[in-house]
């Protein structure tokens, strides 16, 4: 049996709306037609009227399940692509993010945000929103790289008490397989070694995770053996992890395909500094996309997100201090 | 689909007792306000003050039609919807005081409070963003199979211009749900006029737009409020699907306290919209007998004496502080104990 990204999304979905009355899914063509990407695709069929096809309304969509999950339920939102958000910014940022603080009422929703490049998707249909919406109090927000993360990231998702913008990554939807979906879990609170090493870390999630395994692979070949911390989940940050890990390296290097401006990187090089500034034999260093819109000629694309041979050549710089 | 209820006599006029009560909720609104309008001036009151005045007609009329078990998202000028529907006078002041007790713990302020597992939702800034949280807590309602309840919630003709406003109003109908908008159209959006805000003849034809049920009141009447708005309100209970009504009055006070109004048309105030429902009311019960003017002061007498006595209490209990405020926007242990751990 073999299981690719997108399949355990479904999988997941199906799981909980199997095993909770309360789950439901909102979003555009995700009923019969099963969703833009597949991801909710004969959901419709098994679970029938929990799995709705909404109006091309992102900020209703987000409304309404903040004013289902005030009443008991546990809904799911499908945004159609992670950069269509933006028209629901307001309703996630200052509806569901503050009610719990204002009201005390728990907002127990999910939002999946189909994010991160593909060739020839272009500027609206690539983006990566996580720093954005880390940046706001009350959001929780996931970040899986991986098959197994993908699965029950989404279903720890489901059954938190808060709002949870989950990004899971396109360009790994059909290229990411697993034998079997997992049994447990590791609690999105905590951030995954994936590959010991001593001579510098890698932190980063989402899709350049599996971009720093081929880098590491190669960096190995000349000696270098780098320890991948996959973060995971970006909100919370599991930042005592990463000061672990640079403890035994002394150098770090941030990777992520969003942009670098007030990102993720810049948080955990800024934690980094102030907390681990007396563990560091090199500064630290960032890999992000170019600071511009995301281009939609396929050359231009790849040149303009971080891959595998960027990771190494900003490694061996590294490993020169 | 369009109703705008030309004629009266489809429903009949208010019954005594429910004018009556409606009545006393608009004075406990309007005295309550004054108190405030004046701890305001005094530096009691932290940020803005929002004041109904001239809006209490129809939203007194609006709580009224609640039910228990019916969901209330009120807006800015709906203190006497909220006291109708039930909130008590102590909460008006702990939210305006910030105290540690209450509705937001001093977290928030002034018109943005709630207890939304009671049906009684909280409102934020954004004009609009309301109306969809209603409609999907009313399909919520759908999912665990609870009928004849309904979802009301308000706005001004100003808030009527956001794309909020025209989502949830479209998803409401798509959906089909017991969901009655009452737009007040004050006038002014802040200090907008209306010829700046919409361009339609009437904000009502926008629910023949939305295939939905529309109605227009005059705002400054009690009677017609309760008659039109409790009509809308029977339609979505027995399912009519999303009701809007429009009423018409005047805002007769500033956007806050902190607004003179003074770019509001003088001739409005003599116009028809510019009547104090309040007085309209009166002059309503002793032309028909049911007060008279000593029993109109009496009442007057008994909502000030109520307020202070709601006022007293507030005053003994303690404000918010940051010792005892613990920080954290999380529901859930493991992701607060994650994002505060030292």
């Amino acid at each position: 049996m073999s299981i690719t990204y997108l399949e355990a999304i479904r999988h997941a979905q199906q799981k909980a709306l199997r095993e909770n009355p309360d789950v439901y899914i909102y979003g555009q063509d995700i009923g019969v037609f099963g969703g833009a990407f597949k991801s909710t695709k004969g959901l419709a069929k098994e679970f029938p009227g929990r799995v709705i096809d909404s109006p091309i309304s992102e900020d209703a969509m987000v409304g309404s399940v903040v004013g289902a999950a005030i009443e008991g339920m546990r809904p799911i939102v499908e945004m159609q692509f992670a950069d269509f958000g933006a028209t629901a910014f307001n309703q996630i940022i200052n509806q569901a993010a503050t009610l719990f603080w204002r009201t005390k009422t728990p907002c127990p929703i999910t939002i999946r945000m189909p994010s991160g490049g593909n060739p020839g998707s272009g500027p609206f249909h690539s983006q990566m929103v996580e720093s954005l919406y880390a940046h706001y109090p009350g959001l929780v927000v996931m970040t899986p790289a991986t098959v197994e993360d993908v699965y029950t990231m989404l279903l720890e998702a489901i059954d938190i008490d808060d709002p949870v913008i989950f990004c899971e990554h396109k360009y790994l939807y059909n290229r990411l397989k697993a034998d079997a979906l997992p049994e447990t879990n590791l609690p999105c609170t905590k951030a995954r070694i994936t590959r010991p090493g001593r001579d510098l870390t890698i932190v980063t999630y989402s899709a350049t995770v599996t971009e720093a395994l081929t880098a590491a692979a190669e960096l190995s070949r000349e000696g270098i053996e780098a320890e991948i911390v996959d973060l995971r989940s970006i909100k919370p940050m599991d930042v005592d992890t990463v000061l672990a890990s640079v403890a035994r390296t002394a150098r770090l290097l941030c990777v992520g395909e969003s942009w670098p401006w007030g990102g993720v990187n810049a948080e955990v090089i800024s934690q980094v500094v102030t907390h681990g500034f007396h563990l560091l034999d090199a500064p630290p260093q960032r890999i992000n996309s170019r600071d511009t819109p995301i281009p939609y000629n396929p050359t231009l694309w790849h040149a303009h997100r971080p891959w595998h041979q960027d990771i190494t050549s900003a490694a061996r710089n590294l490993m020169k201090w | 689909m369009l109703q705008t209820l030309k004629e009266p006599a489809l429903v009949p006029s208010p019954p005594q007792e429910q004018y009556v009560k409606a009545y006393h909720w608009m004075l406990l609104s309007r005295t309550v306000e004054e108190k405030l309008a004046s701890l305001w001036r005094g530096g009691k009151i932290a940020g803005g003050l929002y004041l109904s005045r001239g809006h209490e007609a129809v939203s007194a009329a609006t709580g009224m039609m609640l039910k228990p078990g019916d969901i209330f998202g009120p807006l800015i000028r709906d203190q006497a919807g909220r006291l109708a529907f039930g909130e008590p006078l102590e909460d008006v002041f702990r939210i305006h005081f910030g105290t540690r007790v209450g509705l937001a713990r001093g977290r928030d302020g002034n018109v943005h409070r709630g207890h939304p597992k009671d049906g009684y939702f909280a409102m934020i800034s954004h004009l609009g963003a309301l109306i969809p949280v209603i409609a999907g807590a009313l399909i919520a309602r759908r999912f665990r199979g609870q009928k004849d309840l309904i979802g009301v919630t308000c706005i001004g003709e100003g808030g009527t211009s956001t794309g909020a406003f025209h989502e949830g109003m479209n998803m409401a109908a798509v959906e089909k749900l017991p969901l009655v908008l009452v737009v007040t159209n004050n006038q002014y959006a802040y200090s907008t006029p209306n010829d700046r805000t919409f361009a339609c003849e009437n904000l009502a034809d926008r629910a023949v737009g939305y295939g939905i049920e529309g109605y227009t009141v005059d705002g400054t009447d009690l009677s017609e409020c309760l008659k039109v708005i409790g009509y809308a309100c029977d339609r979505a209970r027995v399912g009519h699907g999303p009701q809007m009504v429009v009423a018409s009055c005047l805002r007769l006070v500033g956007h806050g306290e902190h607004d003179d109004a003074s770019y509001v048309d003088k001739s409005l105030y003599d116009s028809p919209v510019g009547r104090d429902c309040i007085k309209v009311a009166e002059d309503y019960l002793k032309q028909v007998g049911w007060a008279d003017s000593a029993q109109i002061e009496t009442w007057h007498q008994e909502a000030k004496q109520q307020i202070e006595e709601a006022l007293t209490r507030v005053r003994r209990e303690p404000l918010a502080d940051p010792e005892h405020e613990d920080w954290c926007p999380y529901a859930t242990k493991k992701i607060a104990e994650a994002t505060f751990a030292p």
